[in-house]
């Protein structure tokens, strides 16, 4: 019965037109910023360069598709909780809205099934959009820009990682920018079932991540216990992965924080629905 | 095997806060009854009915389908059931068939394609079955609703309201499908409603519930003494009429219910005497028509 609803939850999610738009907004970014990039890519990367002129110089092709990959990623992996949020956060609350859950919930179906089924498809669905964003910041970048050496600026200096080293980067940095998506596609999907509107969970799992992303930003002793627990420190943990050396010890501390999340919020989510009255 | 019970409720009781939606509902639903479920708004039909369905926990009592305790083995009694609650709500963006496919597949039965395409013909939706649900009409959701409830071939259906919101011509085709599930598939169904001509038509037995309990279950015919019945005539000189039938006819209660309007209540074989008697005293008849007994007797017991 799991598979089976799986099944029903994916083909309710690739039926529903909003589910394109997290798709059809990825496409139109990267489009926009690879158009950018190679319109004006050359002026921005030698500003940045500029301060190290006196003690280094570069050769080769600074501006390639691992570059440009690696600003898209940058750019948009705190914009793509949005687009997840938008169809996970709908997944209970939005059949709510429609009454469709109580058609569900009178079949031979435990809630904790239609639960978990959600939660996979919805996981399905957070897998596919992280593919894609893959798919176009790599695959598009490089046969627009070509590939090369890539330069990484990060709090320690300039990190240059050869060609060669730089593809199981981006493979090990998806998945775990995957891990951080599917903790917002929980969150969301927890909310959605505490609500009964679409639009309750959608607004709610971003006035968290905004919140815990300021909490995270600020630097205030009272904070300093609670950060390293907050699900938005470790959504850009991807980035650990471009460094040298990795810091993997960082790098299992965030997986495990975010695997934590997931199972917690999963817990939440189906103690609230298997203990909800459905009155709608 | 006729006897044998489907549906048992004792001292059912479920509250919201400190609303009391449900105090005290009993009732027993027999195999192959047509099961009356009558009420006025608030009076806990719906939340009873979500209780039946695992959709509302409730706070006290007990509910027995098919023998068991839906507590324990709620997949296999819902394996036995199709539903509508008030509304059917659809997938809007799914076409007819693709919402009877979502339907099926967590039905616990194996439906074929064919079998969904023979309920969609069953309940008139045969040529739309590939349109999307979004531009259906109520009646033609609930006609889909219908066919949803029917499509795992369930023992017992239960119909929440299945009227609601529909034109004449809609609760007339909900009506005759219900007939024909009676009919010719012997279902068994607890049908709850307000149109108490609908009931008084097509259900054997009857519960009535008021402000959360449940005061008259039996059969309807016996309920409704059903030898007797209420006409309602519209007649020129009705004062005369009025006079003639209280004059020349023993046993029968007549009364004016209007400027050409009597109401007579008298036993069913002597309505061809009455119309004889009227007919023969030259007063013009415009209509003659039985008046449905279940309102007066509804509206009577939850007064009383």
């Amino acid at each position: 019965m799991l598979l089976k609803n799986t099944y029903n939850e994916f083909i309710k999610i690739v039926s529903k037109p909003r589910s394109y738009l997290g798709f059809g907004a990825l496409t139109l970014l990267i489009c926009i910023i690879i158009f950018a990039m190679k319109a004006d890519g050359e002026s921005i990367v030698s500003f940045v360069t500029a301060s190290f002129e006196q003690t280094l110089s570069f050769n080769g092709k600074l501006v390639n598709g691992n570059l440009i990959a690696f600003i898209i990623l940058q750019m948009l992996v705190v914009h793509i909780p949005l687009l997840v949020a938008l169809v996970t956060g709908d997944l209970i609350s939005g059949e709510a809205a429609m009454g469709t859950i109580r058609m569900l919930a009178t079949k031979p179906i435990s809630r904790t099934q239609i639960v978990l089924s959600k939660f996979i498809a919805g996981a399905m669905y957070t897998l596919l959009l992280t593919l894609w964003l893959g798919f176009l910041s790599l695959v598009v970048s490089h046969l627009v820009f070509g590939a090369g050496d890539l330069i990484v600026l990060n709090s320690d200096g300039l990190v240059i990682l050869p060609e060669a080293d730089i593809l199981w980067r981006f493979g090990l940095g998806f998945c775990v920018a995957f891990l951080a998506l599917l903790t917002v596609a929980t969150l969301s999907l927890c909310l959605s079932a505490f609500s009964e509107n679409s639009i309750g969970p959608i607004v709610a799992t971003m006035a968290i991540i905004i919140l815990f992303t300021i909490i995270g930003s600020l630097d205030v002793t009272v904070f300093d216990n609670i950060k390293p627990y907050l699900f938005t420190t470790h959504m850009a943990s991807w980035r650990s992965f471009f460094e040298q050396p990795v810091p993997y010890d960082s790098i299992i501390q965030s997986i495990v924080v975010l695997l934590v999340h997931i199972i917690v919020l999963i817990g939440i989510t189906l103690y609230k629905f298997n203990k909800k009255d459905i009155t709608s | 095997m006729e006897n044998q019970t489907i549906i048992k409720v004792e001292h059912l009781a479920k509250k919201f806060g400190t609303f009391e939606a449900v105090k005290d509902v009993s009732f027993t639903v027999n195999k192959g009854d047509v099961f009356g479920f009558l009420g006025p708004n608030g009076a806990g039909k719906s939340t009873t009915i979500r209780c039946l369905l695992s959709l509302i926990q409730p706070d006290k009592g007990t509910i027995e389908l098919f023998g068991k305790s839906l507590n324990n083995d709620r997949s296999a009694i819902l394996r036995n059931i199709g539903s509508i609650i008030e509304k059917p709500d659809f997938y809007k963006y799914l076409s007819a068939q693709k919402n009877l496919e979502i339907f099926a597949r967590v039905s616990g039965a194996q439906v074929s394609s064919k079998e969904i395409a023979e309920m969609l013909d069953f309940v008139g939706l045969g040529n739309r079955a590939k349109h999307k649900v979004k531009g259906f009409s109520h009646g033609m959701k609930q006609r889909l609703g219908i066919a949803q409830t029917l499509l795992h071939k369930p023992e017992l259906i239960i119909l929440d309201e299945p009227t609601t919101g529909l034109d004449p011509q809609g609760i007339i085709e909900i009506r005759n499908l219900i007939l024909r599930l009676k009919n010719e598939q012997n279902k068994t169904i607890l049908l709850s409603s307000h149109q108490l001509s609908e009931i008084e038509l097509i259900a054997n037995r009857m519960v009535i519930i008021n402000q959360g309990r449940s005061i008259v279950e039996g059969e309807v015919a016996a309920l409704l003494n059903s030898d007797e019945t209420v006409v309602r005539i519209e007649i020129d000189e009705a004062e005369t009429a009025l006079k003639l039938v209280a004059e020349s006819m023993n046993d029968v209660h007549v009364t004016q219910s209007g400027p050409n309007e009597l109401e007579v209540t008298l036993s069913k074989q002597r309505v061809p005497e009455l119309t004889r008697a009227l007919v023969a005293s030259g007063c013009a008849i415009h209509a003659i028509e039985p008046k449905r007994k279940l309102e007066d007797y509804f509206i009577k017991t939850i007064q009383a």
